[in-house]
């Protein structure tokens, strides 16, 4: 299983100051049993709708995590609020706890800006900056402080680029528009937009949802190489997709509440090949085999 | 290098902790005070005119009692009733809106329901390019057009100034404004009420006229409301084509009607009076001075009324369609 | 309902065939009439702007009838030449500035040559002493930088100076070009009946001549009093420096409410306040502007918008300044609503990606969000100002001067605007100053029609560059 101590050291690419992951072992912490990021007794709410209720699980290091469940059960809120991303909406709430490295991001003294820069975000429809290819990636480190020359700068970017397996395709039109790509080339395009600013964890919102399978094959081929260095953690419809990456996988479902209100909860979350193949639970037995209402 | 991978520690807290962002503050704080600003134009706008009007009614000529219920508006001879104003005013609006709302309206339905895209994309600039011309240039075309086309119509029973002239011209200085508020109207009803109406064999004109233009009613109606702040508001046109003698009238007088409701005569209309007051030398703290913002303040009232009530009208029309 | 008759199916009581046919032809003969009075009711607004510029053209450009005060060829014998082959223009500037010089005074003399010199090397109205010390005070004239007065330039000068042509009537374009002969007889018949007012001319003296009241020459002519020789240039001016004013003030502080409101307000009590402020401001009629501008700008704050708290500055407080913030004011909550919808239609998803990397709110609206909205944004604003440009009864209200010559020189000159030049000379009786109007009308209209289509074009190359 993925709990296992691997203590990969990566070096960033160049000299980048790195805000979130840093060159540590992670052994000591995972044998205590912390996860990157850990969720306790959490709901989260749209005005008075409850959207979630109760979700506690535990993401571990280095290790692809996937969330899976029927549409409108709450995956997308859940992955949202591991990083603040709902702070943009403004009738979103988040009560309970969310961890990260055992420090709550909701405690009122947390800086949203700092817990992004540590766990970015890559979202269902890719969505590059109408910039060029060179900018689109540059600009995220820039504004997290980049320090280095120009030709840091451009190594930072060939780097990300290379490690989203798309180097080879952009090199020689860096400064075309992001827009020009194909959907699946923005896609990579956004996820080396992610990495360039060293976070620590990255969560990914259906990212091959809008993308024909080779494309889907690359982005995943993608995540097993970046989870040496990443924790990842994936939301997908696809439930082929959760078996080939993940570690672990959790099985959100929606039920009416007496209240006539649909608030998701977390069934169950397992390493991912006991998921599928013994489910713990009956609604996760009925979903995986397509018995699902 | 910070932050140990896992380490349960403070120091992560630390690390997460509020920074004080003091430009992004600032920043933020220069654009709240930029849209601050506009309570402030509105405080200006209240006090200035709430504080000359004070000082109009606090004059020993004026009474409020003669202001709003007099019938005579002759500021030589101390007799301020504002009626006369108010009456050039609704005259001009009422024949605006007579020319407006048709052609208006027209305008919108065969745009938004039956003209082709080439049709449209000639029609739409010329309503736009109708929106850009500056007021006192459709005066000017009142004077040397418009009252003359009418005087050889009507003879010369049509005076020199005359309110037709100017509410003609402020008719179609509003068309724009109404036909696309109406067309806003339309394109906000689902298509799925025009393909129920078609489904059950309604033509198009039956679609548009008892299907469309009903759904959309409240927002025309918000619209034509808009149209009539607008022209109630219009001060060039009606400066220069209507004149500058108010129409005094009396409520004994038996051609009463007759008189005050004549379009070839000209009359005088709040804002008229406003400009052509102030166009001349005027010293503060006359009486002049301060009469023209109690007529403003009346003014505001009544453009703030209609302009309010056009938003609730729309505000409802929303809530048809949730 | 009575159901006498159970046997009926429903279908009896539809049309049959035949005479559903006919109804729907009838349905169908209504909708073409219908169509049709659609049609003619949009053509009263088509056929309205287009009359609507027909008059201003028409009235811009046409025969007029002038007279003389001096005629050429008697000007040309007075001074020796043979008026059969010579003509003016074939004297050379030293005659032709002797030909002036004999017929204006000293005083108009020395201004024009205060204006620019007519030679190099003399002076001929001035002594150099005086001259000297003129150009040495504090604001020397602009004939003191040099520079000297063209041939061309001159004979103008003699023309209008000279010369001095009085335009007595004045007809329109078509007429002018269908039935010249009908203006002249009028002239004629007004010169029988009318013998007091020609009563030092004959008929015969009077010449008619094509004129452009639009013309290059009207653009760049200061306002006078004169119907022949009058311009717009120092209403232009003066609407150059309002528009600037109007920019400087509205532009930044509206896009920069507009993004406070679409960015970072969250829904407070003070917030929908400001929001619905706004609103309501833009249906503001503009003469309350006006009178705002009266009372605070111009009165309240006259040390300021006089400039007399910086210096020396104007009598009062009716000045650009005061005119230009008025018409910001007016201005501002357009560009705040154009602005919100432009920073609307900016996908969410860019500032996701945006906050998703750890950028701030503000980073991300500085780099993603506005450089997206920015067309909008221009696109709105050009707009708004076009509407400023032509606004009238504010200016009338913070005191637009009535007639003015000097050109304004800063933010706090005295001004008169092209739309309050229009106004006035509209509101003039005689017909040579409803042909100005008519040609100021047509400056402004081109002015501002240029001004919508750059916005037009920007609008789209905006919405091909989104698609
Ligand atoms: N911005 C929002 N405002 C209000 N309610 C929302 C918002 N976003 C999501 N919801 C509601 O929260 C619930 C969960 O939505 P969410 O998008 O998290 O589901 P999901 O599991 O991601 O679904 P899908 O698989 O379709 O993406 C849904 O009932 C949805 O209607
Ligand atoms: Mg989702």
């Amino acid at each position: 299983m993925t709990d296992t101590p691997d203590a990969t050291v990566v070096t960033p690419p160049t000299t980048v100051p790195n805000p979130g992951s840093g060159a540590a072992e992670s052994g000591t912490s995972s044998a205590q049993g912390t996860g990157v990021i850990e969720t306790e007794n959490m709901d989260v709410f749209y005005g008075d709708f409850k959207a979630v209720a109760d979700v506690t699980m535990k993401f571990a290091f280095n290790e692809i995590s996937a969330l899976i469940g029927p549409s409108g059960c709450g995956k997308s809120t859940v992955l949202r609020a591991l990083n603040r991303m709902n702070d943009l909406i403004p009738s979103a709430r988040v009560d309970g706890e969310v961890r990260y490295h055992g420090a709550n991001i909701y405690d009122p003294s947390v800086d949203p800006v700092e817990i992004r820069r540590r766990i970015g975000m890559v979202f269902q429809k890719p969505n590059p900056f109408p910039k060029s290819i060179y900018d689109n990636i540059a600009w995220g480190a820039k504004i997290n402080g980049f320090k280095g020359s120009k030709s840091d700068m451009r190594d930072l970017v060939q780097g990300a680029l290379e490690q989203a397996a798309l180097w080879d395709e952009v090199k020689d039109k860096l400064t075309e528009s992001g827009l020009s790509l194909s959907g699946g080339q923005q896609q990579r395009l956004c996820i080396a937009r992610a990495i360039a600013t060293q976070p620590d964890v990255i969560l990914m919102d259906e990212p091959c949802s809008a993308l024909d399978p080779i494309a889907t094959l690359r982005i995943e081929e993608l995540m097993l190489e970046l989870k040496e260095n990443y924790s990842i953690i994936i939301v997908t419809h696809n439930m082929q997709q959760a078996a080939r990456v993940s570690g672990k996988t959790a099985f959100f479902n929606v039920e009416l509440d007496t209240t006539g209100q649909r608030t998701g909860y977390l069934v169950e979350f397992s390493p991912t090949d006991e998921l599928f193949t013994s489910p713990r639970m009956k609604a996760t037995e009925d979903y995986i085999t397509g018995r699902f209402g | 290098m910070s932050t140990e991978r896992g380490v349960h520690d403070a120091d992560m807290a630390r690390q997460l902790a509020r920074k004080p962002r003091r430009f992004e503050r600032l920043i933020v704080g220069s654009l709240f005070i930029a849209g601050a600003i506009s309570i402030a134009i509105t405080i200006g706008i209240l006090w200035e005119l709430g504080s000359e009007s004070l000082l109009f009614f606090l004059d020993d000529d004026v009474t409020l009692g003669k202001f709003f219920f007099s019938t005579e508006w002759s500021p030589q001879a101390g007799s301020f009733g504002i009626w006369p104003l108010i009456l050039g005013t609704m005259l001009i609006t009422v024949i605006a809106l007579l020319v407006a709302i048709p052609v208006g309206l027209s305008a919108a339905i065969y745009l938004s329901e039956y003209a082709s895209p080439r049709v449209r994309n000639f029609l739409k600039p010329v309503l736009e390019i109708l929106v850009g011309i500056p007021t006192v240039v459709f005066g000017f075309f009142a004077l040397t057009f418009m009252t003359p086309l009418l005087r050889s119509i009507f003879g010369s029973q049509v005076g020199f100034f005359n309110v037709l002239s100017a509410g003609i011209v402020v008719g179609l200085l509003i068309v724009p404004l109404v036909s696309s508020l109406a067309e806003d109207a339309m394109a906000a009803v689902p298509d799925s009420l025009r393909q129920a109406s078609y489904g059950l064999g309604a033509s198009r004109l039956e679609t548009s006229l008892r299907v469309v233009v009903p759904a959309a009613l409240s927002g025309i109606a918000a619209g034509v409301v808009v149209a009539m702040s607008r022209a109630v508001g219009e001060t060039m046109v009606v400066t220069l084509a209507s004149g500058a003698s108010p129409r005094n009238f009396s409520l004994a007088d038996d051609s009463l009607f007759g008189y005050i409701l004549s379009p070839f005569e000209g009359a005088q209309t709040m804002t008229g009076y406003i400009a052509i007051t102030a166009s001349g030398d005027i010293s503060y703290d006359t009486i002049d001075y301060n009469s023209i913002f109690a007529i403003g303040l009346t003014l505001f009232v009544i453009t703030l009324g209609l302009n309010s009530l056009s938003r609730r009208i729309v505000k409802r029309f929303r809530q048809e369609y949730e | 309902m009575t159901t006498q008759t159970p046997q009926k199916s429903p279908l009896d009581y539809f049309p049959t065939e035949d005479e559903y046919q006919r109804l729907l032809d009838k349905r169908t003969r209504r909708g073409t009439a219908v169509r049709i009075t659609f049609l003619l009711m949009l053509a009263v607004a088509v056929v309205g702007l287009g009359i609507l510029l027909y008059t201003i053209i028409d009235d811009s450009f046409g025969i007029v009838a002038v007279v003389n005060e001096n005629e050429p060829e008697d000007i040309l014998a007075a001074y020796g030449y043979d008026p059969t082959v010579t003509v003016l223009s074939d004297l050379n500037k030293e005659q032709l500035v002797e030909v002036l010089a004999g017929s204006i005074s000293s005083g108009v003399g020395r201004r024009l040559e205060r204006e620019q010199r007519f030679f190099a090397d003399r002076l001929v109205f001035e002594s150099q002493a005086k001259w000297d010390e003129v150009c040495a005070s504090d604001e020397p004239p602009s004939g003191c930088g040099g520079g000297v007065r063209s041939k061309a330039d001159v004979v103008a000068l003699v023309e209008e100076r000279v010369i001095a042509p009085d335009i007595i009537d004045a007809s329109r374009l078509t007429a002018s070009i269908f039935n010249p002969q009908r203006f002249k007889d009028k002239v004629e018949a007004d010169f029988l009946t009318n013998p007091d007012r020609y009563e030092d001319y004959t008929f015969d003296q009077v010449r008619f001549q094509w004129r452009a009241w639009f013309s290059w020459k009207f653009i760049t002519s200061p306002a006078s009093d004169k119907p022949e020789i009058a311009g717009v240039r120092t209403a232009v001016l003066g609407s150059i420096w309002l528009v600037a004013i109007t920019v400087l003030f509205a532009v930044p502080v509206g896009v920069g409410a507009a993004i406070y409101l679409e960015e970072f307000a969250k829904p407070t009590r003070i917030n929908d306040f400001i929001q619905t402020n706004i609103n309501n401001l833009a249906g503001v009629p503009s003469i309350i502007y006006g009178m705002l501008g009266l009372a605070v700008l111009v009165r309240v704050l006259e040390p300021i918008t006089s400039g007399s708290l910086f210096g020396d500055g104007a009598p009062n407080g009716r000045t650009i300044l005061s005119a230009g913030l008025t018409l910001g004011l007016l201005t501002l909550p357009v560009v705040i609503i154009s602005s919100q919808e432009a920073i609307r239609a900016v996908p969410n998803s860019l500032r996701q990606a945006g906050m998703g990397l750890g950028a701030t709110k503000w980073q991300t609206v500085r780099s993603q969000v506005l450089p997206v909205a920015i067309p909008g944004i221009l696109t709105g604003t050009i707009l708004a100002v076009a509407r400023a440009i032509g606004e009238t009864a504010p200016l009338i209200l913070v005191g637009a001067a009535g007639f003015i010559t000097v050109s304004p020189s800063g933010p706090f000159s005295q001004f008169t605007a092209l739309p309050i030049q229009i106004f006035q000379w509209t509101s003039l009786p005689q017909e040579e100053w409803r042909h100005l109007a008519a040609a100021a009308s047509l400056v402004l209209l081109v002015l501002l029609l240029s001004l919508n289509a750059v916005a037009v074009l920007l609008r789209n190359r905006y919405s091909r560059r989104l698609t």
